[in-house]
């Protein structure tokens, strides 16, 4: 039976370049002489690190832990020693320094003890918290913690999406784990779609994969598993997209703002799925990954590499090429130029693209925009880039968010096609981080003013507890003064009232005394 | 702005390969235009094209811009073209040059340029001369009427005997014809201005650009929203008219080949900067233009109503974009 497809609007179809590095097998890396593993590999918080410097580490020894619940550890890729924890240059594209373990490895690959892990006895958030421990992250790119995605939404869950499409020219690290590990990428799916406890799983794999489907196909039929389907879905770029693939295959439309799992959709990236079968069935947790490294090398191809190598250490065995002048992590139409060669690979690191400027001129100079169009036709969630460019060009952010521009999900599309050469994307992504700017600086300004106004009521409330105590106190005072007059002197008053009496009677008694003698005498003389 | 970042992957595609696909797609019409009428028109998009090369490179220099960037983006090219197609080709060489000029400096370029244009600068240079100079605008050759030699005579200042010179456009015929007492759309059909299914001549040179359109349509420069609600506007509001009084409106038929239909219909209308740009939108501009096209053709005191419709519904565009915005992903009603 065939399944009946959606499609979503627009999309682009650039030459795939994926045949070159789908000719030899996965290889290894050799260990380099120094992994830098960066602490901050996922969306969410910075894990804490640790491990010193000096210190020994096996290999899967956890040297990031989990600060909070959107964060997911870091493991140690092999056994070695801790150089230093220090701020390093990360793989992205502003060059910014983070935390990183450098490790020194002493090539005797100790793992920790593992074991497989009784997940389906096990409790679904002790599971989850485990894997989170494990470090596994999505794998297609964006590295969101996965522990995050593994509950169902209120409505349960009906459908589990794995995404193999691919879309991305150059990129082929899923297309190879799906031909060499089909059987365990399948086994994973089976566990997510447990833990879920979603209805069917649908693989979405573009038709472009031809071995990669015929690979999992076989291992559907050779495991035997129910409501798992392998769908072939037409090449079209960006299909990959989480919400482009939901689309295609459930003909669901996620907006902006909402999770899948609130349409009873969720998706995971074959890689992650492959990612979670190693953990629970071997107790090893994500230590590397599939990237490909393509473009201008001698021989493109896919290596298995541990998160910590330099790009350039695995550039260099695929034979890159002299005049190389950039690195770009992920693929040409959404990934990020990288600072420099030797930064490492995260789990984010699908692919090193090796860059020179004759395999990727430098655009034509931008010209004017002619309302030709041709963004809107090509744009995946029905935006209007020429609009949004027109009102980000102008700074005139209110209007670009009246038009969608945080519907964007930056694939490139439009600039691909533009007739003018404008950087679109460039622009949308500049008028966000304005509209972000500004709202901080709203929500800065905001909390200043909150405050200041507690404060003000503060002081306002002192000095009133202040007057109102001040008030209590004289109208005691002045009560008790009323009392003493009215009523007989109190206990405490009494003695020195009575001292007091007594001593202007002891003056009153001398004067008399003296007047009388006074008055004597002056009879005397007389 | 060079962008460094992703994309890096372009479409090998930019505003002269456009630009050019639609001088290539004029091709057709102006080779039928040119086999009937003679070679009066050539001389004008030759006049045209200098003029409006001449005029982009003065305000490219006024304005600081990189001449070779933009001058060849062959934009103006094209505006040259659309004007010497929509003029007579037997006009005096200035009345081409001077609309030409004004359509490159003021409609162009004083609104900031390539892509800034609220107005089609054809079609506001066609509209600003038939204003200016009614009886120069109105002389159309007869189909095979005049020689090549003739007719750059006329151009280059030959003298101007009117009934010598021009025969009646079948608008021109039509219009003129029907305000007679009694008058009768079948005995004019019959009269030298009409041909087998339009203007007698006009309906060739139609067809030419119907073929021109269509390559544009399928090498995807243009969508069909504009020429199908523009011609099928047309259709719609001649056929009720001539179904409700046939001996005072001519039918569908002749609509769209008369005078400048199919020429709006997909390289006038279909300009992008100066048109609505959302799908939804890009229909009810072209329809409003048929609808406006047809009463000016028929109430109105000019010969085509094209030029007019499209100016009006220029200024409409901000709006009708605005108000047609497509629903965005996740955010229909199905």
């Amino acid at each position: 039976m065939l399944r009946q497809l959606f499609r979503f609007h627009g999309g682009v179809k650039p030459a795939t370049h994926k045949t070159d590095s789908t000719r030899l097998p996965i290889g290894r890396v050799p260990l380099p002489a120094e992994l830098i593993v960066p602490l901050h590999q996922n969306v969410g918080g910075t894990p804490y690190p640790l491990v010193a410097a000096g210190e020994s580490v096996l290999k899967g020894q956890r040297i990031g832990a989990a600060e909070d619940p959107f964060s997911s550890a870091v493991h140690a890729p092999t056994s070695g020693r801790v150089i230093a924890v220090e701020p390093c240059v990360l793989p992205h594209s502003s060059g910014l320094r983070g935390l990183c373990v450098r490790i020194e490895p002493d090539g005797a690959e100790r793992w920790i003890e593992t074991a497989a892990l009784a997940w389906r006895s096990l409790d679904p958030d002790e599971l989850r918290d485990a894997i989170r421990d494990a470090g596994i992250v999505g794998l297609g790119g964006a590295v969101f913690p996965s522990h995050r995605k593994l509950r169902s939404g209120k409505g349960g869950l009906d459908t589990l999406v794995i995404n193999g499409a691919e879309c991305e020219p150059f990129i082929t690290c899923d297309d190879m784990q799906m031909r060499e590990h089909a059987a365990q990428i399948l086994r994973g799916a089976t566990v997510i779609q447990q833990m879920l406890g979603a209805r069917q799983v649908l693989v979405g794999i573009e038709d472009n994969k031809p071995e990669a489907i015929a690979a999992m196909n076989a291992a559907l039929q050779a495991a035997a598993l129910q409501n798992i389907e392998i769908v072939a879905v037409p090449t079209r770029y960006p299909t990959g997209g989480a919400k482009q693939l939901i689309r295609i295959l459930t003909g669901i439309e996620v907006p902006h703002g909402k999770r899948s799992t609130q349409f009873g959709v969720q998706c995971f990236n074959t890689g992650t799925a492959w990612a979670i079968a190693d953990f629970v069935e071997n107790g090893r947790p994500l230590l590397s990954r599939i990237v490909t490294v393509a473009g201008n090398v001698e021989q493109p191809r896919n290596y298995e590499v541990l998160f910590g190598t330099p790009m350039s250490h695995v550039a260099e065995l695929a034979g890159m090429q002299p005049d190389t002048d950039r690195f770009i992590m992920g693929g040409p139409m959404m990934g990020f130029r990288m600072p420099n060669f030797d930064v490492p690979v995260v789990k984010a690191t699908n692919c090193i693209l090796v860059g020179s400027p004759a395999l990727f001129p430098s655009p034509r100079p931008e010209m004017p925009c002619i309302r030709c169009g041709e963004c809107a036709r090509a744009c995946p969630t029905d935006l209007q880039p020429f609009e949004m460019y027109w009102h980000a060009r102008a700074k005139n952010f209110g209007k670009a968010q009246e038009y969608h521009l945080f519907d964007c999900i930056e694939c490139g599309c439009c600039a691909y096609v533009c007739p003018s050469s404008i950087p679109l994307v460039d622009y949308f992504r500049f008028a966000k981080s304005e509209v972000w700017a500004r709202e901080q600086q709203k929500n800065a300004a905001d909390s200043a003013r909150v405050r200041f106004d507690f404060r003000n009521e503060r002081i306002e409330r002192e000095k009133q507890e202040k007057a109102e105590k001040l008030a209590a106190k004289t109208a005691a005072a002045r009560a008790a003064a009323q009392s003493t007059q009215e009523t007989a002197p109190a206990a405490e008053d009494d003695p020195k009232k009575a001292l007091i009496a007594a001593a202007m009677a002891r003056a009153k008694a001398q004067r008399e005394a003296q007047a009388q003698t006074d008055a004597a005498q002056d009879k005397k003389p007389e | 702005m060079t962008s460094l970042n992703s994309p890096y992957l372009r479409q090998a595609n930019s505003v002269t390969q456009v630009m050019g696909e639609v001088l290539l797609a004029l091709l057709p019409g102006v080779i039928v235009y040119v086999y009937i009428f003679g070679i009066g028109v050539l001389i004008q998009i030759l006049l045209a094209t200098l003029t409006a090369l001449v005029c982009e490179a003065g305000m490219l220099k006024i304005r600081s811009k990189p001449l070779g960037l933009y001058l060849g983006d062959l934009s103006a090219v094209v505006t040259a073209w659309l004007i010497a197609l929509a003029f007579p080709p037997i006009g005096p060489w200035w009345l081409v040059v001077a609309g030409t000029a004004l359509a490159i400096v003021v409609a162009k370029h004083l609104y900031g340029g390539l892509g800034q244009n609220p107005f089609n600068p054809a079609m506001a240079a066609y509209a600003a001369m038939i204003v200016s100079f009614p009886a120069l605008m109105s002389q159309w050759p007869g189909a095979g009427q005049l020689g090549g030699a003739a007719q750059a005579a006329l151009i280059f200042g030959g003298e101007r005997i009117a009934d010598a010179i021009t025969g009646a456009t079948p608008l021109d015929a039509l219009r003129t014809g029907l305000h007679a007492p009694n008058a009768q759309l079948i005995e004019l059909m019959r009269s030298q201005a009409f041909g087998a299914f339009g203007g007698r001549g006009w309906e060739w040179v139609s067809v030419g650009f119907l073929i021109g359109g269509l390559y544009l349509l399928a090498r995807r420069i243009i969508t069909w929203h504009v020429p199908l609600a523009f011609a099928g506007g047309l259709v719609l509001i001649a056929a009720i008219a001539h179904l409700l009084a046939p001996l005072r409106y001519p039918d569908a038929l002749f609509e769209l080949t008369a005078g400048a239909a199919m020429l709006g219909a997909f390289f006038i209308l279909t300009d992008p900067v100066s048109g609505a740009a959302t799908p939804r939108g890009k229909l009810i501009y072209a329809g409003g233009a048929a609808i406006l096209t047809w009463i000016i053709r028929h109430f109105g005191g000019y010969p085509d109503g094209v030029a007019f419709a499209t100016l009006l519904m220029n200024l409409c565009v901000p709006l009708i974009d605005m108000k047609t915005q497509p629903p965005v992903f996740g955010h229909k009603k199905d």
